[in-house]
């Protein structure tokens, strides 16, 4: 049998003897993509290969061959796995969902108790897109005056208006936040370097027809590292939140190694909710997402939990971590500093940006934050926009602490 | 080609059972289509549950060469594909001067040809010096870092790869090609797209108790179902590095070297080492602890 992708996607379909089974792995390969699973056309085509060099004989297998095309991540197995159950088992059911897949029938399929959430938006017909623009858009004036922006840096986030916002917002957007390069091991050409280029050089000499040449040199690439940031995302810090969600955002767009958690009473990784070009719909997926909004804090149990479930995966390669909160803790800094001090072990830089930091007379008083402070590198204030632009420079100091060894 | 590619999923089992490799059948599945298809294929999953070694495994079992590319950060091409071998070279060019007939052309179109190229793993994977079509291991893909990945994508996808002064050089036949990734990072989706995707699990107790009898046949049947009683138990614990089976096997080994022949808990105090490595998760498991999981193991096998 030839690979998938020498066959036409015509042709295969053809080819299949058992047209309607065909069919309905279309539809199946079509619901997974509406529950978000990313399968393209192609892995159709391979899906389809799958079956047909699996045969039908073995359910298990059948299940395993197109588990194996459909799904590359494993966070995503689960809802392959809810799918396949309710597509392939329950004829009733399945029928219902066909009927849903056709716009304009009636009863959308009434949706059944069992079915989960995802997956039963994803049978229906996709709803008319809503228009997400706020109320206050249509009084607010986009013009603002230089004197006007001038006070909207030192305004802190939590007394503007709903105007102010819209437009600290709208800077948001142009903001980059530019992390200092960190030396990488993969090299690049250069007039000056650690290491002789010896293929240039060779080539150089051909070109002098054998004779010695002037020699050139490869040096190191330097990069930005991956960056993490974990956002605190509980009642004492939602107005902040809400306003560096956007900032966060505006990052996120700008490079691709970076990725974002919120925490209050529980840790959510909301970078791909965040990826979406248009900020209001990526802020409407994270609001989706996120289900401990403006609730309480447990610092030190959703550190737990990052430590063991996304450290591992998230700061490699001498990551560098943003700590949004204001560390007032629900458990009063217990188990926290333990957390920190591994949090802080496992990145190559901890930087900590806390909103209360603004009182002039600020004292590290709470528990949470004396249990934590020893622990990072950097303790920088976050509230209004002269803060989060003087970061970039603030960042491009060596870190505080961590002398080299 | 000495051994012929499985024709079904059962023959794919069979084909790693004979070599010691006790896969479940999702796995089996996935090894089957991958040939079957001519796809890479990506595995995931934690340290240690023998990613690497359905690799090592299939160039046996298939009787093909294992290539192997270790993964690193800064990996590049003149690591990875290929380099020119610059002090031959060099002495070649020295030669044609003291012969005295430097002519630049042809200098050039002779020290750029294959005589001059060291063949990196990838390279040999596509065009290798033998006939047999190899297994090519990427192993720990995670580690590399995204130019790299990049690059990938022509391999993995056409298997070709281009080399300026020579041309494109594209395989004959495609090797069978194994990624894995332990996951300190994830994989970008583009290079996901072109493989087949498994995630490798820890196994089950059935299926770790086969793999210690096979793999460790010092231990008695009765050391073998404690050892993983307590390993599978120790998984279910809230640790922050689960052992993987290279763990259960190193423990098992351990066991036999100390002639032990049932566990107590002293041992498995004295021992813990072979099975968790961070000073948190050793901590955690207390003399009581210790003594709960050799207990349940034991009343259970």
């Amino acid at each position: 049998m030839t690979a998938a992708g020498t066959l036409g996607a015509v042709s295969l379909f053809d080819a299949l003897p058992r047209g309607r089974f065909a069919e309905n792995v279309l539809h199946f390969v079509r619901i997974l993509r509406a529950a978000g699973i990313p399968v393209g056309p192609a892995k159709t085509l391979d899906a389809l290969a799958a079956v047909e060099a699996i045969g039908l004989d073995n359910r298990a297998d059948f299940r395993a061959a197109l588990a194996t095309v459909l799904v590359s991540r494993h966070e995503h197995q689960p809802i392959f796995e809810q799918a396949f159950d309710i597509f392939w088992r329950n004829p009733r059911l399945l029928e219902r969902m066909l009927a849903a897949l056709l716009p304009k029938i009636e009863g959308r399929g009434g949706a059944s108790d069992d079915l989960p959430a995802r997956l039963a938006q994803a049978m229906l017909p996709p709803a008319p897109r809503r228009e997400v623009a706020g109320e206050q858009e249509t009084e607010f004036d986009a013009t603002f005056s230089f004197s006007a922006r001038e006070v909207l840096q030192h305004k802190d986030f939590a007394t503007m208006t709903a105007a102010e916002l819209l437009e600290v917002q709208r800077l948001f957007r142009t903001m980059k936040l530019p992390l200092p390069e960190l030396r990488v091991r993969r090299t690049l050409a250069a007039p000056t370097g650690h290491a002789i280029d010896l293929r240039a050089t060779l080539r150089r000499s051909i070109g002098a027809g054998g004779a010695l040449a002037p020699l050139r040199f490869r040096t190191h690439r330097r990069r930005t590292p991956p960056l993490c940031v974990l956002c605190d995302i509980s009642g004492s810090m939602d107005r902040y939140a809400r306003m560096l969600l956007h900032f966060l955002h505006a990052i996120t767009n700008d490079r691709h190694r970076i990725h974002v958690l919120t925490f209050g009473t529980r840790l959510t990784n909301i970078t791909r909710h965040l990826r979406h070009r248009d900020v209001d719909v990526a802020l409407a997926r994270v609001a989706s997402a996120v289900e401990d909004w403006a609730g309480g804090t447990r610092i030190g149990h959703c550190l737990a939990e990052f430590n063991r479930r996304w450290s591992r995966r998230l700061l490699a390669q001498n990551a560098v971590v943003l700590l949004i909160s204001d560390g007032l803790d629900a458990d009063a800094g217990d188990g926290l500093a333990f957390e920190a001090e591994r949090l802080s072990k496992s990145c190559s830089r901890l930087v900590w940006l806390n909103p209360l930091l603004r009182y002039e007379g600020f004292e590290a008083r709470p528990a949470g934050i004396r249990a934590m402070l020893p622990h990072v590198d950097d303790f920088l204030p976050v509230h209004n926009l002269e803060t989060l632009t003087g970061l970039a420079a603030a960042l491009a100091r060596p870190p505080r602490s961590r002398a080299l060894p | 080609m000495p051994t012929t590619l499985p024709t079904s999923v059962d023959a794919a089992l069979a084909l790693l059972e004979s070599r010691d490799y006790v896969a479940d059948r999702r796995l089996a599945t996935a090894v089957f289509l991958a040939l079957k298809l001519r796809r890479p294929l990506f595995l995931e999953g934690e340290a240690g549950v023998g990613k690497t070694e359905i690799a090592k495994v299939l160039a046996s079992g298939l009787a093909r060469p294992l290539v192997r590319l270790q993964c690193y950060e800064g990996l590049d091409t003149a690591a990875a594909v290929y380099e020119w071998n610059y002090p031959r070279q060099m002495i070649e060019i020295r030669l044609a001067e003291a012969a005295g007939n430097v002519e630049r052309g042809e200098l050039a179109h002779d020290i750029f040809t294959t005589r001059f190229l060291l063949r990196r793993p990838l390279l040999q994977a596509l065009s290798p010096e033998e006939g047999a079509t190899p297994v090519l291991l990427i192993d720990e893909l995670d580690r590399a870092d995204e130019p790299f990945e990049a690059y990938l994508l022509e391999v993995l996808s056409d298997y070709q790869v281009t080399i300026p002064e020579l041309g494109t050089i594209r395989a004959e036949t495609p090797p069978v090609v194994v990624i894995t990734s332990n996951r300190t990072r994830e994989i970008h989706d583009a290079i996901k797209r072109r493989c087949l995707y498994h995630w490798v699990d820890f196994p089950d107790a059935a299926r770790e108790l086969a793999i210690v009898r096979r793999k460790c046949p010092a231990a008695s049947e009765s050391l073998a179902r404690e050892i993983v009683g307590v390993t599978q138990r120790l998984r279910a614990l809230d640790l922050f590095k689960a052992p993987g089976i290279a763990e259960t096997l190193d423990w098992a080994e351990a066991l036999v070297a100390l002639d032990r022949f049932t566990l107590d808990p002293q041992t498995v105090a004295d021992t813990l080492g072979a099975l968790l490595k961070y000073q948190d998760d050793v901590g955690a498991i207390t003399p009581d602890v210790a003594a709960r999981l050799v207990r349940e193991a034991q009343t259970i096998a």
